[in-house]
């Protein structure tokens, strides 16, 4: 029965704040801001958002490097010039997607690589690249 | 007129798997249940090939050579991520939405004003695909059981392009009735299937069909109320609170079978801490634990034991440290040795919301909470399951589960994430 002295049970109290629609508003009210949340900043799906990790140089002139993070909206629909997650010979490829006179290319963005040429229906688009995140400082 | 969908992920979890690895999706593909027993879930190739559903490995074992049939061991860490991603783009689209299991989720489409629902399903089937990678089908029909007879034909007819809308077509309803065995009718069991084809009746449209009184009789309130709802008139509504658990339990079979009491004792242990784990999730205490440890049933010639025992508590807890000390009690006094033990488990039962409880005379109060137990969940939430344990077990043993060709946990761990080639 010690307990009881030591440890009273909860009463919930109505407090009496701002939340009350009668009275003075605190004018502090319209200040507030909530915390700077990145995830709210690159995410706008997060349902159809996923995270895959560079790999490679291939995308070095767009500013993608090896082992930046690469933020993946698959809820965007794909088009011309948006960088992608392409699914060649069965392993997930970034490139930038191009349409030239009429032809697909999936087009490095790197001189030592190639362009490559494809059919409308013989390559599918895994997802889009929204965001590369790099870090600076590894410690 | 009420309108409910059933939506369903095809192959769930074969799909979940060729998500991340698109050179599976050239590859027949099954998943094996927890230490790698036998299959549970196929991707469609593979049912092609007949590999029966709960088909243990090494019968299969000639047909995964022969056919180059990837083997995945279950990744239910992929598999809830993909399944809540699922639910939530499901959710957004319907007016309500109820998830009935991991892949299969209930729209109650009622209010929905759209000028064709075969269309919106079509779209929302796209949108599922196209967000989470996922292929669904789903079915619509005046009632939840017609509904999920519908998704059974959308995933079984090349034409319905995997949508079957029932409520705008009333007259298809009794061919698709006609087309379902009896005991592919949601809530037939295997044992009234068994029963109902002994008197001759073999379809949905003969169960549909069947005297409210004669069936009744057979199958009780509950067998009548599948009847009606063949026959269109909703018995079950849309649930969208789940309701509270009565029980939760943590049971696994071991890697291998195990003699050694420390090595039980282990996995007793860490059960003990994943058990108290759930229920601290739901936000929920129990009242009474229970304890079982058995041999492997289908091990020929070996002696074969299963024992169990139980506890209840002073006043209900969630707290690891009052949960194991009294699995570790019942441990002790049920332990025999001498046996080829395979499997053990730990059920919280009795659950209730902490203070709902009626206190018992002495004990007024419940335990005061130093905020241990929220700490290493939080910790645990945050950098991986098992980081933060009490000091109970050791982390690896025979016990631990055989889990040959895991995936990565390519959505939930950042050391796991996909690579993508730039080259």
């Amino acid at each position: 029965m010690l307990s009881f002295v030591d440890c009273p049970p909860k009463l919930e109290l109505p407090l009496f704040g701002t939340q009350v629609p009668a009275g003075f508003p605190s004018p502090a009210d319209d200040h507030i801001e909530g915390k700077l949340d990145l995830n709210e900043h690159l995410i706008r799906r997060p349902a159809a958002t996923f995270f895959v990790r560079a790999a490679g140089e291939s995308m070095r002139d767009a500013g993608i490097f090896d082992g930046d993070l690469l933020v993946i909206d698959r809820g965007i629909s794909p088009q011309p010039d948006d960088i992608v997650i392409a699914i060649l010979h069965g392993d997930l490829t970034v490139k930038r997607l191009k349409k030239v006179a009429g032809q697909w290319h999936l087009a490095a963005e790197n001189m030592d690589y190639p362009s490559l040429p494809i059919g409308e229906n013989d390559c599918e688009i895994w997802g889009v690249v929204t965001t590369s995140i790099r870090r600076h400082c590894g410690r | 007129m009420a309108t409910f969908a059933l939506v369903d992920c095809n192959n769930f979890y074969a799909s979940c798997e060729r998500l991340f690895q698109p050179r599976l999706r050239e590859r027949p593909v099954v998943v094996l249940s927890n230490n790698d027993g036998c299959v549970i879930a196929r991707s469609n190739e593979a049912k092609l090939l007949g590999v029966g559903m709960g088909a243990p490995m090494f019968k299969i074992r000639k047909l995964v050579a022969e056919h180059d049939i990837a083997v995945c061991s279950s990744n239910y860490a992929l598999y809830g991520d993909i399944s809540e991603r699922v639910m939530t783009v499901l959710g957004a689209s319907a007016p309500s939405h109820e998830i009935y299991s991991i892949d299969e989720c209930f729209l109650d489409l009622d209010r929905l004003a759209v000028p064709s629902l075969t269309d919106w399903c079509r779209l929302l089937r796209e949108r599922t695909r196209r967000w989470t990678g996922i292929p669904v089908s789903v079915g619509v029909g005046p009632t939840k059981t017609l509904a999920k007879l519908a998704n059974r034909l959308a995933k079984k007819s090349a034409k319905a392009g995997g949508v079957l809308d029932l409520v705008h077509h009333p007259a298809w309803i009794e061919a698709a009735l006609r087309k379902t065995p009896v005991g592919d009718v949601w809530g037939v069991g295997r044992r009234w299937t068994v029963m109902l084809e002994e008197r001759g009746i073999h379809t949905a449209h003969e169960f549909a069909n069947a005297p409210d009184g004669w069936v009744r009789q057979r199958m009780g309130v509950v067998g009548l109320r599948t009847v009606h709802e063949l026959r269109g008139f909703v018995c079950h509504a849309l649930e969208d609170q789940p309701s509270p658990k009565q029980t939760t339990c943590c049971s696994r079979t071991f890697g291998a079978a195990i003699r050694e009491k420390s090595q039980v004792h282990d996995a007793v242990m860490s059960y003990s801490e994943r058990v108290a784990e759930k229920v601290r999730h739901a936000g929920q205490v129990a009242g009474a634990v229970q304890l079982f440890i058995r041999t492997d049933p289908f091990a020929q010639g070996a002696p074969q034991k299963s024992l169990s025992g139980s506890a209840t508590f002073h006043r209900p807890t969630s707290d690891t440290r009052e949960i194991s000390a009294a699995v570790l009690r019942i441990f002790d006094r049920i332990w025999r040795a001498g046996y080829d033990w395979r499997k053990a488990g730990v059920l919280l039962l009795d659950l209730g919301m902490p203070g709902d409880t009626p206190a018992s005379l002495f004990d007024r109060i419940e335990a005061p909470d130093d905020g241990l137990m929220s700490a290493i969940d939080q910790i645990n939430a945050r950098y991986g399951r098992g980081t933060a344990r009490l000091g109970l077990a050791q982390k690896d043993g025979e016990w631990r589960m055989r889990r040959e060709n895991l995936s990565p946990s390519f959505t939930t761990r950042w050391t796991d994430i996909p690579s993508a080639r730039l080259t």
